[in-house]
């Protein structure tokens, strides 16, 4: 039978559960007017912003509960209320806690409930006015599910004496419970927290009175909870916080150890008992105590030493608190918050512990990279977090490695490790003709952070290469990648290529190309032994962990089988269900344009042109969505720098990568080629003509081969083709156009213009074996993401210039970046490969018409991949109604007329159009 | 113990599917929504399916029928939008009341005419469905703005209250507070039955508990992968949030479907202190925003879940129908119900 405790659950946007190994719960005191002049000070001015970042500096410095208190004779305390809970509510870091309703008033603590969604502690009510307010009270609080604090305090005023306190909880608990059938664990005693060593005699035992006080209701209600608000006790030695922070924690310490639950305290200025100076320890604890206390002698003695110490202002510091804890915490510490400060020499240190270095690794660092592991899992840290937790893994095994290699060599034969092989070994590789890697990249790290052991191939790397390591290697889990859609058929290669060789490894698939459809529809079908699509790196470590599970493997891979099979016969059912147009009907719904009337813009130049610029210039074209996607956070930019879940994540990635950004600028580490090139053009069927430039016919003309649409449309809707968005041509042989064109300059048939271009950004390779060098994945990734960005943003930049300048049709255009992400503009900049021009090859001739490869460096692969691989091209078209399409299937029709125009045998169209067809 | 609390530990109760859903199959146009009493009426109302159970009652009834049939123990109010702030869109403020009045009474006309054919053997229930409000208390519309609320507690308190009276007044077996995504909206539901219930005090042989309140049942909204609640709360936070309504019931709807829906179910079942729930959509919409998942598909995820012993309650939220229904019935029907958790006495 499942049991639960009753414990006191609180929620903010996370649950607080206070159980009794949770020893004290900090309550944040800075956000309350009464206490904080600088907080009051504020709120007065309205300046609410700082005053969420007082609050927001509660919580980092450990504060669980979030006390506020607006009581201020100078302000409207319940608009104040109301105003900062409404704003705190939208900052997640900060509202993740608990909040405490703290007001004298209790219309103020109404109002404040009335805005706060997690179960809240109202601070406070009691029997100060009575039985009936009480309960009037509590029942308010009840129905809005909150928690009470009980001050110790009725009809005859403040409970001063042990006894006092305790007959006064008795009495609000005997209400609160048998009365009103309030939830005894929602109870919470504050019992009244007095100055002691004031001078007066009388006041000389309250903290005893307390601290006894909390053990006997602790004992007859145990359910209910103590707190207190700590920092009267030290009232009278105001403006010495050396004095203050060392009785404070004299005091919690004993009050602590009797049941004290909660309490008011400034969580960031909490002196460690043991490491109060032994002197003044006593002191306090003799006063606390009330020992050796009689005609305070205590007292004086605390205030003799008072007048000894200057009082230490503090400067607000990192907390290093965790540097105390044990060798195996810190190191865990270092691998859960990416810490590589101290993580050599904790390393070395861990040494002097555990008998031999490979203990290290498999003691207390993986189990820091398992708890990595698991907050990963639970969504409680997000990749940019984790990939640098393995940043600071690899520095440590980076000090251990030469260890371990040393004593292989003195005793090689009585090494219990050599040989031995410690996790799964996994093998990832980009295939041949592809040389995207930062998704396999991170893959690696995620899997590395998982125990498992990476032996990471790189880029273009061939079928046999990587199988023969595989089987060298004996690896357990083969992981392939790729961007391009070329690379999809080289999978389904490698795919038969296990077969053929008997392989037994399960076969990974993942990269943006790739999908679960392709999967299973193409590779799944080739190889017998476990075919799995990986959507992205957090998948990869459950994808992984199943299939290296004895038990878990057989059922996993026979799930996935089974949902491929039912997917792939879905995908076979829906195919008949689509209608397709023949090609002659499709060609005749072209997009209607009237020529007739139109006068192209003539460029500024034609052929080809060099473009030089300044990381520093494309820095403001970067668009950052894609960005956040790499590093697997989904959203809007600048949106999800303030997202509730990964925002705060999302502004430390952002400003890291700004950082490398400046870095990358300031040293020049790289540098942008472009160029771009504008022709005559004219349309013929769905090729686009670029006549010789020497003119005449043939020789040196060039045709650019277009696909069209061939899905049935809706009626009134058009089958695109890009050449559509060519004038056709104006010679009598065209015959298209009659009233023809007045552009005196265009050559006798051409109509129109076309532009391309093509833009690299080079110069990250140093760089990456330099972050290699130093284990630094995290940087390495960011500087491949930031290449992407940068060579995104010079295409986004050079069609800018290209519509206001280089083509100049659209030179009275302003957009913001914005805009220009959401592609505002007129005219389009489609690349062969992608859903407007499918056809990969066409990219020769677009490199060919550039002279790209001698001009800006730019390899192509035989998987028509650009190499270095933050590389755009593409095509322009500015006709202000030519539009991003997807040219989706085609039939048989277009593919034997698609070959014949482009002068190529049937095979190979089939081959490089294989995504496009059937 | 009421007998809805008896049959809750002895087996796992069904609850209804879409009614949004099943009305769309009828095609209505905006006159059928507009009927004879709101021929004139100075705003287009196709869409406030809520509207349906004055004008076209017998669709409504017939809808509730049709779930009865295929096994549904609870049925809910067609009264999702049926507050003065919802109505406001078709400018029918104020006859929200009356909607809610309307809507118990076809569910409960659905349930005598089962009972006129089957007999009253197996009991059957209404669940007054109160719905998140298209206003939100914990979030700000306005970006620039983040301390802006479109609407306050005391406003969504009073539109509740006066909901939870037509609920009652119509004679509703249960309150249902559903596809919460704003915990806060949920809290305002809490508060407002709460008070109402003190003030109207339900009789114990009317199905009021021992606080003289109706049971209410709570059903919040995980959106997506995060596993938090719009508003941002985690399940447990949530859960903790709602706790003090001493529900019958908690669970979750909507957004998910049961594939998705899993890990929160397992992970609430371990959480709460009554009663479970669970009904959700019938996987998640394509890319039409249409359900495609099959009756079976459903019912075999639920009915896993039911083998695990993590739910009391199950049945179909956005896109489930009477045969998704029949199918989780059937299911479950065999399966013993999670039990109650006890709750320790000390810590």
């Amino acid at each position: 039978m499942q049991t639960l405790k009753p414990y006191l659950r609180l929620a903010g946007l996370e649950p607080l559960v206070v159980r009794p190994e949770t020893n004290f719960v900090n309550v944040g005191e800075r956000t309350n007017v009464t206490g904080s002049k600088k907080f009051a000070r504020l709120i007065r001015e309205g300046n609410y912003e700082e005053a969420l970042s007082v609050a927001r500096q509660q919580v980092e410095n450990g504060a669980q509960v979030l006390d506020i208190n607006m009581d201020d004779a100078l302000l409207d305390g319940k608009e104040a209320m109301v105003t900062y809970l409404n704003l705190l509510q939208s900052e997640p870091d900060i509202a993740k806690i608990p909040i405490m309703i703290d007001s004298s008033k209790f219309e103020i603590i109404e109002a404040g409930l009335k805005c706060v969604q997690g179960k809240c502690i109202v601070n406070s009510i009691s029997m100060k006015e009575g039985e009936a307010k009480f309960i009037e009270q509590a029942t308010i609080c009840r129905d809005f599910g909150a928690a009470v604090i009980v001050m110790a305090f009725d009809e005859k005023g403040q409970a001063d004496t042990m006894q006092r306190k305790v007959e006064i909880s008795e009495r609000a608990y005997q209400i609160l419970v048998h009365q009103l059938n309030f939830p005894p664990q929602d109870i919470i005693f504050d019992i009244n927290v007095f100055a002691v060593a004031t001078g007066l005699e009388e006041h000389n035992n309250y903290g005893v009175d307390f601290i006894e006080a909390t053990r006997i209701i602790k004992q007859k209600m145990p359910l209910t909870k103590i707190s207190g608000g700590v920092s009267n006790l030290s009232f009278s030695f105001r403006g010495n916080e050396h004095v203050r922070e060392a009785m404070h924690s004299v005091f919690l310490y004993h009050a602590i150890k009797a049941g004290m639950d909660m309490g008011i305290v400034n969580a960031g200025q909490l002196v460690v008992y043991d490491e109060i100076e032994p002197q003044l320890r006593d002191l306090c604890e003799d006063v606390i105590l009330n020992r050796n206390n009689d005609n305070n002698q205590a007292t004086e003695a605390l205030i003799a030493f008072a007048e000894t110490v200057k009082a230490k202002g503090k400067v607000q510091e990192k907390d290093e608190r965790w540097r105390l804890e044990p060798v195996e915490k810190r190191l865990a510490h270092s691998l859960v918050n990416g810490i590589t400060d101290y993580i050599e020499e904790d390393t070395f240190e861990a040494l002097e512990k555990y008998p031999k270095p490979i203990d290290v690794i498999e003691g207390p660092l993986m189990d820091g990279m398992n708890i990595v592991g698991d907050l990963f899992g639970a969504g409680k840290m997000f990749l940019p977090q984790v990939v640098k937790s393995a940043r600071v893994m690899k520095r440590s095994v980076a000090v251990l490695t030469p260890i371990i290699e040393q004593q292989k060599k003195a005793a090689p034969s009585t090494s219990p490790d050599g040989g031995g092989r410690e996790g799964a070994r996994i093998l990832l590789a980009t295939v041949k003709g592809d040389v995207h890697d930062i998704g396999k990249n991170i893959v690696g790290v995620v899997l590395g952070c998982n125990g498992y052991e990476i032996i990471d191939m790189g880029v273009m790397v061939p079928a046999d290469k990587i199988l023969d390591e595989a089987q060298k290697q004996q690896v357990d889990i083969i992981g392939l990648s790729g961007l391009i859609t070329p690379s999809l058929d080289e999978m389904v290669h490698i795919a038969k290529e296990m077969k053929r060789r008997g392989m037994k490894q399960p076969l990974l698939i993942g990269g943006a190309t790739t999908s679960r459809m392709h999967t299973a529809v193409k590779i799944a079908p080739e190889y017998g032994n476990g075919v799995v699509h990986v959507l992205d790196a957090s998948r990869s470590v459950t994808v992984a962990g199943s299939l290296l599970n004895k038990e878990a493997k057989q059922p996993f891979l026979n799930d996935t089988a089974t949902e491929y099979t039912k997917l792939k016969q879905g995908f076979e059912n829906k195919k008949i269900t689509k209608n397709y147009l023949s090609y002659t009907d499709a060609v005749a719904n072209k997009y209607p344009i009237d020529w007739q009337n139109f006068v192209p813009v003539t460029p500024s130049f034609t052929g080809v042109k060099p473009v030089e610029v300044s990381i520093a210039e494309l820095r403001p074209y970067i668009d950052w969505k894609p960005f956040f996607i790499t590093w697997e956070m989904h959203g809007n930019f600048p949106a999800i720098l303030t997202d509730e879940v990964v925002g705060k994540e999302a502004t430390k990635l952002y400003n890291d990568a700004n950082a490398l950004l400046d870095k990358v600028i300031a040293q020049n580490w790289l540098t942008a080629k472009g160029i771009v090139g504008f022709w005559e053009a004219y349309a013929k069927d769905d090729t686009v003509v670029i006549p010789s430039p020497h003119g005449g016919d043939v020789e040196g003309t060039l045709t650019l081969n277009f696909l069209r649409q061939q899905i049935q449309k809706a009626a009134t809707v058009p089958n695109l083709s890009l050449a559509d968005f060519i004038a056709p041509s104006n010679s009598p042989n065209g015959g298209e156009l009659e009233g023809g064109l007045s552009n005196p300059s265009l050559k006798a048939q051409a109509a129109d213009y076309i532009g391309a271009f093509a833009v690299t950004i080079h110069g990250i390779e140093p760089h990456i074996i330099a972050f290699e060098a130093t284990y630094d994945d995290y940087n390495k990734i960011m500087l491949q993401a930031l290449a992407d960005r940068l060579a995104e943003a010079f295409a986004e930049y050079l069609h800018e210039k290209t519509r206001k300048e280089y083509w100049g049709y659209a030179t009275n255009e302003h957009l913001s970046n914005e805009e220009l992400i959401q592609e505002k503009y007129l005219g389009i900049r489609p690349a062969p490969g992608y859903p407007a021009c499918p056809d990969h090859t066409e990219k020769y001739k677009l490199f060919s018409l550039l002279n790209a490869t001698e001009l800006t460096g730019i390899n192509l692969t035989e998987s028509l991949a650009m190499y270095p691989a933050s590389s755009v091209c593409g095509w322009y078209f500015a006709h202000p109604q030519s539009q991003y399409f997807g040219v989706g299937k085609i039939q048989q029709d277009q593919l034997e007329a698609y070959a014949k125009a482009k002068g190529v045998p049937l095979e190979y169209a089939q081959k490089w159009l294989a995504p496009v067809l059937e | 113990m009421t007998y809805l609390e008896q049959a809750l530990q002895q087996r796992i109760l069904v609850i209804d599917g879409a009614m949004g859903t099943m009305i769309q199959r009828h095609k209505l146009q905006e006159a059928d929504y507009r009927g004879e009493r709101f021929a004139n009426w100075h705003t287009d109302v196709k869409g406030n399916n809520d509207l349906l159970s004055i004008t076209q009652p017998e669709i409504i009834i017939g809808i509730h029928l049709q779930y009865l049939e295929a096994g549904a123990d609870i049925i809910e109010t067609n009264t999702f939008s049926a507050t003065t702030i919802a109505m406001a869109d078709y400018d029918m403020q104020s006859l929200a009341h009356e909607l809610n009045v309307a809507s118990a009474q076809c569910a409960k006309e659905a349930i005598s005419r089962y009972y006129a054919k089957h007999g009253d053997a197996h009991k059957k229930f209404v669940a007054g469905a109160i719905g998140p409000l298209n206003k939100t208390l914990s979030l700000s519309p306005d970006v620039n703005n983040p301390g802006f609320r479109a609407v306050t507690f005391d406003e969504v308190v009073t539109a509740y209250t006066e909901q939870i009276d037509g609920l009652v007044k119509g004679g509703v077996d249960i309150i249902l507070i559903e596809t919460i995504f704003d915990t806060l909206n949920a809290k305002a539901a809490i508060f407002a039955a709460k008070q109402y219930f003190r003030q109207h005090p339900v009789p114990a042989n009317a199905g009021g508990n021992s606080e003289g309140a109706l049971p209410i049942m709570i059903s919040g909204t995980i959106t997506d992968a995060s596993g938090r609640t719009l508003s941002g709360q985690t399940l447990e936070a949530f859960y903790t949030s709602v706790a003090h309504a001493n529900p019958l019931s908690v669970g979750l709807n909507c957004a998910l479907g049961a594939q998705e829906m899993r890990g929160h179910i397992e992970e609430l079942s371990g959480l709460a202190a009554c009663f479970t729930s669970a009904y959700p959509n019938a996987g998640l919409p394509n890319a039409m925003g249409e359900y495609d998942e099959q009756p079976h598909e459903t019912a075999h995820f639920i009915e896993e879940w039911a083998q695990n012993g993590w739910v009391n309650i199950v049945g179909g939220c956005c896109g489930t129908t009477p045969d998704h229904i029949k199918h989780i019935a059937d299911h479950v029907k065999t399966i013993k119900p999670r039990p109650r958790p006890v709750v320790e006495v000390a810590l």
